[in-house]
């Protein structure tokens, strides 16, 4: 293998993840037809006789049978699902069961009419509202599915078969079902054969239909369809011919693939850039960008052209087009600034709406982008009849428009002229002209373009009528006047035009400016939060108040199972969040409810939570006006805002997997540190348990007396050695668990001091303790057992780390609402090092020391103490030895 | 020991524990025998009529405490406790259920064998009064409410005898101190322990020869007190 030859890396995985995406989810057969009449249903039906002839598990979901009695024919011997039967508007219809479908979990199901629509307000309602999405389900749920398609269904193909026919097509599929099909057999009739069928009454054509059937049955019409599916079906052939070659290797790895750029205006021609763009991409094999630039012209125009330039963005992502916004004053110099930086030469633009001298003054974005942009091809795409007859947009925010707004205007040239009049007998009438600018710049700052034009005219036509000689008539006397009425006009005209731009370009700033600082908002908020509760509250607090209604956040338990928060709902809360749509959303990761196409009866809208490569969560917003959550402008908000609490849980879930993983490792470090410890401080006392044992045990050594007293104690006193371990490392595996639960009492301390002494009686033989406790200390509300252990653990510490006939002193003090208690010895004092390690599990104070014991006492001190909300340390005494003071709260712990 | 031999019942489900009983009782001239289940404990119990039964609270088939509720249904025999450290809810319970004492495992001979000795005690004296208490140098008379010290007479109110009779009834043995309270109290004080925590600190200033290091009173920390005389026959 060559240097040129070798793979991508990148490439083989993307072909490696897809074969085994592939293999998981079901294989779609696509029985693809120029028209209807061509049997393509018929050709599904036999093979599907075949394939059941052969042995094979065929069901058939859903058969459009038209009455026709061969199609009926063929169902017979086959097993059908039965229909559900949907209700809408008095009418019942019989519609294809899904979750019947789903349940039967056939290897093969047969369902006609990939482009048909469901009845989304039918009752029962159904999921989504394409079939198109009822079979992405099947197939994602494994299930092999195959179906039937007319080449006019084709999403891109659309205004082309518009085009053809004159008949515009409702039911569109994405072209991407139609490009991931495994399988796809074109089933061709010349036209004559149709026509031919469908004059024999075999095409079944409803009587609504009937006028546009005689319309559409043409044989031009049926020729071009013919050509349109073999072309596009050849097309999908090559792609695929051309996709297993480049996972066979990638020869030319240096050569970037084709791209090219689709500027589309906020126009009528938009949609059909975006479907001609599609089509060259498909053709070319190229990745294309469709671009938009917001332009201050663009907020001038009505809010339905700006939402539906969104709506083009998002027929050209469901296209396969990679969507960019970009913003200037100029949509020309964006677009080439941007195809310079993406180093894309080829960009498609629609046809320029202006002609003529019009063309001349302003130049289109095509003739600014041959001129401006070197070295781009600049394609002009030609508006096509049928999208010139859709209306022309809408001029101009209706806000701006205000009657009042030119009775001011007018109001403006009057006080002009009248200041023109105080003024004229003093001044030069070309001096007038200034006033009047003057008037006119107010008008444009004040009162927005149109007044301000009124303006501008009407003080021509006032100066004319006013100041020139002759004077009160609109005749001139001296030409040169009329050069001064032209500039008047252009300059107050352009002064109008500019401050109104201005503005215009402040309002799109501005709202831009109200999404991102909404954003920011939300973002900084999020990034200051860990915890998952608080996320969601955060979420819902931004996202109820941006978009005005309800919101909540669900998150699955480890189960997968989504479930109602348990934190106290805030004011914003959404309560009624259907959880089935929601655990739909969740296990599919796509938007559902309201506005969307999967269960759009819904009275909210349910988002995914997305963070990284997986769904964490949903997101159900239910607005209090359903039409604003419906525009696409707020719906590209709703989407940012899920991305962006996706990332914030996606977060949040990789620190607690960092926290976890710490955690794990300070557990095991410290279960080695344990089983080290236990070990040894386990097997040496065994050790002498059974060598004693076995000892007395053996009748051949018969051991007695004084030999047999001693080795029986030592098992005793090794045993209990043993037991006080366990206990202690029980007891703190107790605590830490969090297992402990205080049993409060009042104590006086005299007798838990006196309950520890008593239990310590044999070891403290040497070490003479005093007792100092003033009568007037007061009751402490502690656990007695636990506190007395305390005690005995110091003092047997004092013990073992003293030599005998060291003093120990316990002494104790009320303070503000504590007692404070010592424990004092006058021995070799503390080890070097910091005496907070002694409270460490398994320290002992010196390294390699005979003292014994594992190193738990302290650390059960410390825990006792802590939770009875205290505090414990050690230190030098003043005058040698240690000193260990503990507090206990003289008010209730828990209070 | 006395010729009627002691009979006592082993209710544990340890083989090695019960045989290690079986031999340190039968050592000590009592007779022994066992049961490893509750349910067993329970005929076994009913049958032999035993004069001591020790019971281990962790048994294969029914908790401590209602084994010894079905005991107590049928007889006021002592019931000596078998439990690990740090299960004081369980001794308390078992405690409350009508068992007369408890020895901490792992226990020493000696100290078992002190408990069922003072709890066989208690089933002697049942029908007597024993009047006189010895506590060290002092000595306490309770039929006459009076009390000798070493350096003359002690005063003790009349609340403080009370207490001391109680605990004197079962001595050697553990009284919980919900049983004190309502023996010395009566029910209506059920709960305050603060009270009872300063009789007791009184009793021992009075009683004991260092009051800081209770001898004869003493507390089982969470649980009651134990009051453990001295053993004398004779009259002081």
């Amino acid at each position: 293998m060559t240097e040129s030859e070798r793979r991508d890396p990148d490439a083989l995985l993307a072909a490696v993840q897809r074969d085994a995406a592939r293999a998981r989810r079901g294989r779609l057969k696509i029985f693809i037809g120029a028209s209807a009449g061509v049997g393509k249903t018929y050709a599904m039906l036999e093979a599907a006789r075949a394939a059941r002839a052969a042995g094979a598990d065929i069901v058939v979901g859903y058969v459009e049978p038209h009455g026709r009695v061969e199609t009926e024919k063929l169902l017979e011997g086959l097993e059908q699902l039965p229909p559900v039967d949907i209700r809408y508007r008095g009418m019942t219809r019989r519609e294809f069961d899904l979750d019947a479908a789903l349940k039967r979990r056939p290897p093969t199901l047969l369902v006609d009419e990939l482009a048909h629509s469901n009845i989304v307000e039918g009752e029962p309602r159904p999921r989504h509202a394409k079939r198109w999405q009822d079979i992405e389900e099947l197939l994602d749920g494994g299930i092999n599915v195959w179906t039937t398609l007319n080449i006019q269904h084709l999403e891109s193909l659309n205004d082309l078969v518009a085009g053809i026919t004159g008949v515009r097509q409702q039911e569109t599929i994405p072209d991407r079902i139609f490009d991931e099909a495994d399988e796809v057999e074109l089933i061709d009739l010349p036209p004559d054969d149709l026509l031919e069928r469908l004059k024999a009454g075999k095409v079944y054509v409803s009587d609504k239909a009937m006028t546009a059937a005689d319309r559409f049955f043409r044989r031009p019409n049926l020729t071009a369809l013919r050509e349109l599916a073999l072309r596009r079906t050849a097309d999908r052939v090559d792609a695929a011919a051309r996709a297993y070659s480049g996972e066979e290797r990638i020869s030319q790895p240096w050569l970037a693939r084709d791209r090219f750029l689709i500027a589309i205006a906020p126009n009528d021609q938009a949609e059909q850039l975006v479907r001609v763009g599609k089509r060259f991409a498909d053709a070319l094999d190229a990745e294309w960008l469709v671009v938009s630039v917001e332009t201050p012209a663009l907020l001038r125009l009505g809010e339905r052209a700006r939402n539906r330039r969104i709506a083009t963005l998002r027929l050209a992502e469901s296209l396969g087009a990679q969507t960019v916004t970009l913003d200037g004053s100029s949509a020309a110099a964006a677009l080439a600034e941007y195809a310079r930086l993406r180093n894309i030469t080829r960009i498609v633009v629609g046809e320029p709406r202006r002609r003529g001298w019009r063309a001349l003054l302003a130049p289109s974005t095509a003739a600014k982008l041959v001129r401006q942009g070197q070295g781009l091809d600049v394609s002009i795409i030609a508006r096509r009849d049928e999208s010139r007859r859709v209306e022309m947009p809408e001029r101009s925010n209706p806000r701006t428009v205000s009657w009042r707004r030119y009775w001011a205007a007018a109001l403006i040239s009057l006080l002009c002229t009248g200041v023109a009049a105080l003024m004229y007998p003093y001044f030069e009438p070309t001096n007038l002209v200034m006033v009047y600018l003057l008037g006119a710049t107010i008008a444009a700052l004040r009162l927005g373009r149109g007044p301000a034009s009124l303006t501008a005219v009407v003080n021509v036509l006032a100066f004319d009528f006013f100041f020139v000689p002759p004077r009160l008539t609109f005749a001139v006397a001296d030409l040169q006047y009329v050069v001064t009425f032209a500039v008047m006009l252009v300059v107050a005209l352009v002064i109008a035009s500019l401050v109104a731009s201005v503005r215009a370009q402040t309002r799109v700033a501005g709202a831009r400016e109200r999404r991102t600082a909404l954003l920011y908002e939300m973002s900084r908020e999020l990034a200051a939060t860990r915890q998952r509760d608080n996320i969601a509250r955060v979420a819902v607090k931004h996202v109820a108040e941006t978009f005005s209604g309800h919101a909540v956040v669900l998150v699955p338990d480890p189960a997968g199972r989504l479930l109602h928060p348990r934190a106290k709902p805030l004011p914003e809360s959404l309560r009624s969040a259907d959880l089935s749509v929601a655990q739909w959303v969740f296990d599919h990761g796509r938007p559902a409810g309201l506005g969307t196409d999967t269960l759009p009866a819904a009275a909210a809208q349910y988002q995914p939570l997305r963070g990284g490569s997986r769904t964490l969560g949903v997101l159900a917003v239910r607005p209090t006006q359903r039409r604003r959550l419906l525009l696409p402008e707020q719906q590209h908000l709703l989407e940012t805002f899920a991305g962006q609490i996706g990332l914030a849980f996606e977060r949040a879930s990789q620190a607690d997997e960092a926290q976890a993983a710490l955690v794990a490792a300070e557990t095991e470090s410290l279960r080695n540190t344990l089983l080290a410890s236990i070990s040894h401080d386990l097997r040496t006392p065994l050790a002498a348990i059974a060598g004693a044992g076995s000892a007395l045990a053996d009748p051949e050594l018969a051991i007695d007396g004084a030999a047999r007293i001693r080795l029986a104690t030592t098992i005793e006193t090794k045993a209990r050695e043993m037991s006080k371990l366990i206990s202690n490392v029980l007891e703190l595996m107790r605590f830490e668990s969090g297992e402990v639960r205080l049993r409060l009492d009042w104590q006086t301390l005299d007798d838990l001091v006196g309950t520890a002494l008593g239990q310590l009686h044999d070891r403290l033989t040497d070490h003479p303790v005093d007792i100092d406790l003033p009568d007037a200390l007061p009751a402490v509300r502690v656990d007695a057992p636990l506190i007395t252990q305390v005690f005995a653990n110091l003092l047997d510490n004092c013990v073992r780390h003293t030599p005998p006939g060291t003093r120990i002193a316990i002494s104790a003090s009320a303070e503000d609402r504590s007692v404070r208690v010592v424990v004092d010895d006058t021995g070799p004092g503390l080890p070097p090092g910091d005496p907070e390690r002694l409270f460490k599990k398994f320290q002992r104070g010196r390294e390699e020391s005979n003292a014994g014991g594992a190193g738990l006492g302290l650390s059960i001190c410390r825990a006792i103490i802590a939770a009875h909300g205290g505090a414990i340390s050690a230190t030098p005494r003043p005058g040698g030895g240690t000193r260990f003071a503990f507090t206990l709260p003289t008010a209730d712990p828990e209070a | 020991m006395t010729t009627a031999m002691f009979l006592v019942l082993v209710v544990e489900d340890d083989g090695e524990l019960c045989g290690v009983l079986r031999t340190l009782l039968e050592s000590h001239s009592y007779r022994v025998v066992d049961a490893t289940t509750g349910e067993r404990g329970l005929i076994e119990a009913r049958s032999h009529r035993p004069d001591l039964i020790i019971c281990d609270l962790g048994l294969p088939d029914m908790d401590g405490a209602t084994l010894i509720r079905n005991i107590r249904g049928f007889s006021t025999v002592p019931i000596l406790v078998l439990s690990a450290r740090t299960m004081e809810g369980e001794k308390i319970q078992a405690l409350d259920a009508g068992a007369d004492d408890y020895v901490t495992k792992p226990f020493s001979a000696p100290e078992l064998l002190a408990r069922v000795r003072a709890s066989l005690r208690r089933t002697a004296r049942s029908g007597e009064s024993q009047p006189l208490l010895y506590l060290g140098p002092v000595t306490v008379d309770l039929t006459a409410r009076t009390t000798q010290g070493q350096e003359g007479a002690v005063h003790l109110t009349p609340l403080e005898y009370r207490v001391l009779e109680c605990l004197a009834r079962r001595a050697g043995m553990i009284v919980t101190q919900k049983q004190l309270i309502r023996e010395a109290w009566g029910p209506e004080r059920f709960g305050d322990t603060r009270g009872l925590r300063s009789y007791i600190k009184t009793l021992r200033q009075k009683l004991e020869p260092d009051p800081s290091r209770p001898r004869y009173l003493v507390t089982e920390a969470g649980i009651g007190y134990r009051l453990s005389p001295d053993e004398r026959t004779g009259a002081a």
